[in-house]
């Protein structure tokens, strides 16, 4: 993984000072809040519901257990003992004191880790496929380039002001685990007609009051030129996005307002501009020395596993949970070798929270078995992208006595849940204990299996942090004259199929919703054509009326 | 207001002129971009060094043709998280190769002057009680740079390639 | 007519306060309900001092029954702390768990659909 040399060491130092030098003036009363709000935001750090929350970067979500025991530190040592791992690839801390932080972020710094720009309106922590450099459908690992636009994009003296934030995620696998098309800006690593490897961007996309799909602003990006094109869509953004009204302010308002010719026009003339500058432009020494830094472990010459099934992957391991096997491990590029989920979703948990026992723990285990990563996905769990199938009996029983083995990855009880009005301070209404129920109510692995895949997210406000619009079936979290409400949404997709979810009708109380859901999901049983079409599938397939009809109560054959 | 330039209080050789006001004697003026369109020539006219000031929404673009004669262009910032002015002034400096005085004026902090100064400003507004130890800590923060702008300082991977 | 509280967080720490008798206090049990929306503005007028001394922040009222339960969820969830329950992991029900708090109301608007 990258490593900082003497320059990224001392940036990230002096900006702990800056940001130390800032706090000290907030306290003397030098900055009012209303100045020292963007400064702290954008060091990711928030005043919430109860408290300040913290919010540090897992850049493209790769984590080193050295890592991983500082994060741990962090927990124990100035807050609750515990970390919250979000949508974006961060870990948030929900209880820190102002006066702390700045000694915080000094911890974190000796291990290459910071805060900044994990809010406020500039470009955010840059996000990647969590099975980057793993997956055995990827064209190339995203995480090089997530690292140049990393560098480029810290303290950018034009963009650290833009209309709203950015976000940008990377991608380089045929299947998005990354949820590109739903981010301001998104890199999908492409080959092109001659065989060469470059990007497809797109703009646009995000989620909240006014979700969009994300559209194609260029089709091919040559590599070297990739920073200048990127330049090139924010320089767009900041001159145009609109500042009249925080809601229209994102760039998916403007690309949808300039639409997709006029948009790629634009930026056209922008790329044309700083390309020929050569003043961005990547060399090819420089992508080479970036791209060593992530070069993978050396996979042993592994034998296959003559149990593999269909598709690669081990179905029957002595020792191993054969639920664990079917969801929570998965297909690696190397022989021998396999890709595992740690959910962060025990049945009754919070999602994506970790103990800092249990970060300890996975540290340990990290470098027993020789593993140099861990993975933070957007989907609010771990996961060890390098492990030896044989490995795996040792691995699984360990996580076992951990809490981190639930064999649920990617099936119902896999849910996505922001933090909510438990916490936040925008929220309209709690997600952590929707959460809860609707795991509890489906916690029967064998019905969940029976289900199959299905993606619930859930958001306490329209801001959307939980990904509800790209939920199969997303929950909504509204205010009802200070009463919690809950919309719900079906045929959402987060993935390369990307798609918003339909809103069903009115909402349902807090002691509705699971059994709304549960409607939906018995509907989507009866309605299927077969175990292999996903509840997404069905969706499309017969649309939202005969849902609908049941969600609210009325039989599924009176309604279809 | 004291006027910060080249790293050093000086005497403003301008004065903002507001629109319908008439023209000071013997010092350069500093107008609105729609005043200067109106009155172009009767400016250049006087011999004085001439200065446009743009809102925030005012793209410089419009100037390109003048900007030979211009001695300043005055970027304001109607509230700090207004951006736009950093891409106005990296566009007057790197596209329009303007060489003259961008002087920043408006709601600005301290913990911007930094990104101000690498996208081309050179002059600040800056309030009564304002050091200038403070501007040259500003400046002096962060001691190296990741990505190129306008001030043409060299970035960290210019450094790294020694 | 509505009562109200006042509420703010302390700057240092973030910590969640309310107002009583001129000052401040940390869990709701103790803050001052103002059963007057004059001694409610002025309480709040008084509070901004304590903004100006960067002591806290964020002041602002908000309606409690006459019980002292706050109208909104997201009051009653800010005096109590998150009010999740988890078995497995959490240990942060709050400062405020701790402190006696009056007990969730029903939910008066929740109208079965
Ligand atoms: S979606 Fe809303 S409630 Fe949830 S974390 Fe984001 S802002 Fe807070």
């Amino acid at each position: 993984m990258y490593r900082y040399d003497e320059f990224d060491a001392r940036f990230v130092a002096e900006r702990v000072e800056q940001f130390r030098g800032q706090v000290a003036r907030r306290l003397t009363g030098e900055l009012t809040e209303d100045q020292f709000k963007p400064l702290r935001l954008m060091n990711g750090l928030y005043l919430q519901l109860h408290a300040y929350m913290l919010r540090v970067a897992v850049p493209y979500g790769t984590l080193s257990p050295k890592q991983l025991r500082m994060l741990a530190h962090v927990a124990r040592k100035y807050d609750k003992g515990y970390g919250h791992f979000t949508t974006r690839q961060n870990i948030q801390f929900n209880w820190p004191r102002l006066v702390d932080v700045p000694d915080i972020l000094a911890d974190l710094a000796t291990v290459e880790m910071h805060a900044i720009q994990t809010s406020g309106n500039c470009i955010r922590n840059v996000t990647a496929d969590h099975f980057a450099g793993a997956a055995a459908d990827e064209i190339e690992d995203p995480r090089p380039i997530a690292e140049i636009i990393r560098q480029w994009s810290s303290l950018h003296p034009e963009f650290s002001f833009l209309p709203r934030k950015f976000k940008i995620a990377v991608s380089g696998a045929a299947h998005d685990r990354a949820a590109l098309k739903f981010h301001d800006m998104a890199v999908e690593i492409v080959r092109n007609g001659a065989g060469e490897t470059g990007y497809r961007v797109y703009v646009g996309g995000g989620m909240g009051r006014t979700p969009y799909v994300g559209y194609v602003v260029s089709d091919f990006v040559a590599k070297p030129d990739i920073l200048s094109f990127l330049e090139a869509v924010m320089r767009v953004y900041n001159e145009q996005g609109r500042r009249d009204n925080l809601f229209k302010a994102r760039i998916k308002i403007l690309a949808n307002a300039l639409g997709a010719d006029e948009m790629r026009r634009q930026v056209a003339v922008e790329f044309e501009e700083i390309r020929t500058s050569g003043t961005l432009t990547v060399p090819a020494e420089e992508l080479a020395r970036i791209d060593a830094y992530f070069a993978p472990p050396e996979f042993e010459d592994l034998p296959d596993d003559p149990a593999d099934g269909a598709d690669g992957m081990p179905r029957d391991i002595p020792g191993v949970d054969p639920d664990f096997l079917a969801t929570n491990v998965h297909p690696h590029r190397a022989k021998g070798y396999c890709i595992v989920t740690i959910s962060l979703k025990p049945i009754g948990g919070v999602p994506g929270d970790a103990t800092a026992e249990q970060m300890d723990a996975l540290a340990d285990l990290m470098d027993e078995h020789g593993m140099a990563e861990i993975r933070v996905s957007h989907e609010q769990n771990l996961v060890l992208p390098h492990v030896r199938r044989k490995d795996l009996p040792a691995i699984h029983a360990r996580l076992t006595e951990l809490g981190l083995a639930t064999p649920n990855a990617g099936l119902i009880t896999d849910i996505i849940a922001c933090p909510g009005l438990d916490y936040c301070d925008l929220a309209n209404a709690r997600s952590i204990p929707i959460a809860q129920k609707i795991a509890e109510r489906f916690a029967d692995l064998d019905r969940q299996h029976h289900i199959g895949e299905l993606k619930i997210k859930i958001s306490g406000c329209i801001n959307a942090c939980g990904h509800h619009h790209a939920g199969h079936i997303g929950i909504l979290g509204v205010d009802k004259k200070g009463v919690e409400f809950y919309q719900l949404q079906l045929g959402g997709s987060g993935a390369e199929d990307a798609s918003i979810g339909e809103i069903l009708g009115p909402g349902f109380g807090k002691d509705e919703i699971a059994d709304a859901v549960e409607r939906v999901v018995e509907a989507y049983l009866t309605l299927r054509q077969g175990p292999d079409e996903r509840f997404l599938d069905t969706y499309r397939r017969v649309g939202i009326v005969p849902f609908k009809n049941v969600a609210y109560g009325q039989d599924l054959h009176a309604a279809y | 207001m004291p006027l910060i330039r080249g790293g050093q209080f000086v005497d403003d050789p301008f004065f903002f002129v507001p629109d319908g006001k008439a023209y000071p004697d013997e010092k350069g003026a500093i107008v609105t971009l729609a005043r200067f369109q109106g009155e172009k020539e009767t400016l250049f006219a006087r011999g004085l060094p001439v200065g446009v000031r743009l809102a925030s929404s005012e793209n410089p673009q419009v100037l390109k043709a003048d900007l030979p004669r211009i001695a300043a262009v005055v970027l304001e910032f109607p509230r700090f998280r207004d951006g736009r002015p950093f891409s106005w002034a990296r566009m007057l400096r790197t596209r329009f190769a303007f060489k003259g005085e961008i002087r920043a004026t408006g709601d600005f902090l301290y913990d911007q002057l930094a990104s101000m100064a690498r996208t081309g400003f050179d002059a600040f507004e800056v309030r009564q009680d304002f050091a200038l130890d403070d501007f040259r800590r500003a400046l002096a923060e962060m001691t190296n740079v990741y990505q190129p702008s306008a001030d043409g300082r060299r970035t960290i991977r210019d450094l790294r390639a020694g | 007519m509505a009562r109200q509280m006042l509420t703010a967080n302390r700057l240092r720490d973030g910590a969640v306060l309310y107002w009583r008798g001129g000052g401040w206090v940390e869990t709701l049990a103790e803050g001052e309900v103002h059963a007057d929306p004059a001694a409610a503005d002025a309480a709040l007028a008084a509070a901004q001092s304590f903004v100006a001394r960067n002591e806290v922040v964020g002041t602002y009222l908000f309606d409690v029954q006459p019980d002292g339960t706050p109208v909104k969820e997201r009051e009653i969830i800010r005096a109590r702390g998150p009010s999740v329950r988890d078995p497995i992991l959490r240990k942060d029900g709050g400062k405020q768990a701790a402190a006696p708090v009056p007990p969730v109301p029903e939910d008066p608007y929740n109208v079965s659909i």
